[in-house]
């Protein structure tokens, strides 16, 4: 096997937001407006997609399914205990998330973004508004060290 | 020659799990004595199926002054990225440079199912995110001054839903940088068959090395346990039926690991075999002499 060689872009300056320790406020999402924009998103992607809010909505690559509602809130397709009859693996009751996000992706002329590599969760957007955070670009910001 | 070096060099691997273990060190001692020599590394477990033990940093760094080449398990499930990196830089420490991650079990799956889950990253991230350690980088992106030399592998399981996906899946954690897969144990064949025949085809197994796990079991109530018990493991009731009723179930079951063994083998990229035994004696010695693995490899 020949080795393969790494052929990436070279780390990008620190982005002084993302990778600051206490940056303060990362997005205004303190501000009336904002907090007002994320009750309305709730409210809209509450009922249909079961929304948990994590402020950094990819539902359009992963076939309109949260992958948030997945036990292991995994980003990154099923896991490895999918059961036979494709039921999940931590709760029983439940079809797979991602299994339906599968099947609900390959319906989609964009199905080709299910497998782009999502970056971790910035924890710090949780119960922000993705409308917004996708607006200022504020929801692909990843730490300097992680590169797609 | 050492792990990393072989999984570069595209030749046959054959690796195995090393049990979890308490605070008993004669009986690592013991463990590391019955795999040494058979196994070009030793998979290092971390807390498998959600039950605490001996940590992996700990247990990979014993082994490794043992002399023997571990490969250190790193699962999302009980820490967040900055413990996960802690580990694997910790490890480097000691020169452990092999590290296979995965998701990992669910709490529930163990004995601790009240414990609070973690998942902060995910198997393909915690790839990227140890690839980045390897290049010299925290996921911060604070330098790492020396980068550990590591091997990133990870692990797919050709026999779980949604099928037609699990190629595109070790695809993605290959595109992350794993370097080697070990994939679950899969009874069954036809599925471990189109798995690796879509992983040939689409040029993954010239880019990492694909290991496929062969379970050693007592009998028929290993494979009920796992079927039963393991998350993502199917044993079809006529493979559990055939070894209970054979005059001999232990030979059965045996017969049953080789036959997978050699079945696995005579796919297409498939680079050899992770070896799970819960037979103990010399069942590890006695497959890979029965399959003509049968080099000591270091005295």
């Amino acid at each position: 096997m020949s080795p393969d060689p790494v052929t990436r872009t070279p780390y990008p300056d620190p982005d002084p937001v993302a990778s600051t320790p206490n940056p303060g406020p990362v997005t205004d999402t303190g501000t009336a407006v904002h907090r007002a924009v994320a009750a309305v998103e709730h409210a809209v992607k509450g009922p249909v997609f079961d929304c948990r809010m994590c402020g950094q909505c990819v539902l359009h690559s992963t076939g309109m399914t949260c992958p948030m509602t997945c036990p292991k809130t995994l980003r990154n397709g099923p896991c490895g205990g999918v059961r036979e009859d494709g039921r999940c693996e931590v709760d029983p009751s439940m079809r797979c998330v991602w299994l339906r996000a599968f099947e609900r992706s390959r319906r989609l002329p964009w199905r080709g973004h299910f497998t782009a590599l999502r970056p971790p969760v910035d924890n710090r957007l949780t119960g922000s508004s993705s409308w917004i955070n996708l607006l200022t670009g504020r929801d692909r910001r990843t730490p300097p060290g992680w590169r797609p | 020659m050492r792990f990393d070096e072989l999984v570069r060099s595209g030749g046959p691997v054959v690796t195995a799990e090393f049990p979890a273990v308490d605070t008993d060190m004669a009986a690592l001692v013991r463990h590391a004595d019955r795999l040494r020599g058979w196994a070009d590394a030793v998979n290092v477990t971390d807390n498998t199926a959600a039950h605490a033990h001996a940590s992996n940093v700990a247990v990979a760094v014993a082994l490794r002054g043992l002399g023997l080449e571990p490969i250190m398990q790193v699962a999302c499930r009980d820490k967040n990225r900055l413990a996960l990196q802690a580990d694997i830089v910790g490890a480097a420490l000691h020169d452990v440079r092999a590290v296979c991650c995965l998701t990992g079990d669910d709490v529930t799956a163990g004995d601790e199912p009240q414990a609070r889950r973690v998942f902060d990253l995910d198997g393909p991230q915690l790839i990227r995110v140890a690839c980045a350690l390897a290049e010299g980088r925290y996921l911060s992106g604070r330098v790492i001054d020396p980068a550990p030399e590591l091997l990133v592998g990870a692990v797919e399981n050709p026999g779980a839903p949604p099928y037609s996906h699990r190629v595109d899946r070790a695809a993605e954690k290959i595109r992350a940088g794993a370097r080697f897969l070990q994939l679950q144990i899969c009874y069954h064949p036809d599925r471990l068959a189109a798995f690796m025949a879509g992983a040939a085809r689409a040029g993954l197994t010239s880019r990492a090395a694909f290991l496929a796990t062969i379970c050693l079991v007592r009998g028929a109530g290993g494979l009920r346990f796992m079927n039963e018990k393991v998350p993502g493991i199917s044993v079809p009731a006529e493979t559990v039926d055939r070894v209970e009723r054979a005059a001999d179930p232990s030979r059965a079951a045996y017969e049953l690991a080789l036959a997978q063994a050699r079945h696995a083998l005579g796919l297409p990229g498939v680079r050899g075999l992770h070896l799970v035994d819960f037979r103990g004696g010399d069942a590890v010695a006695r497959l890979l002499s029965d399959l003509r693995i049968s080099r000591r490899l270091t005295a």
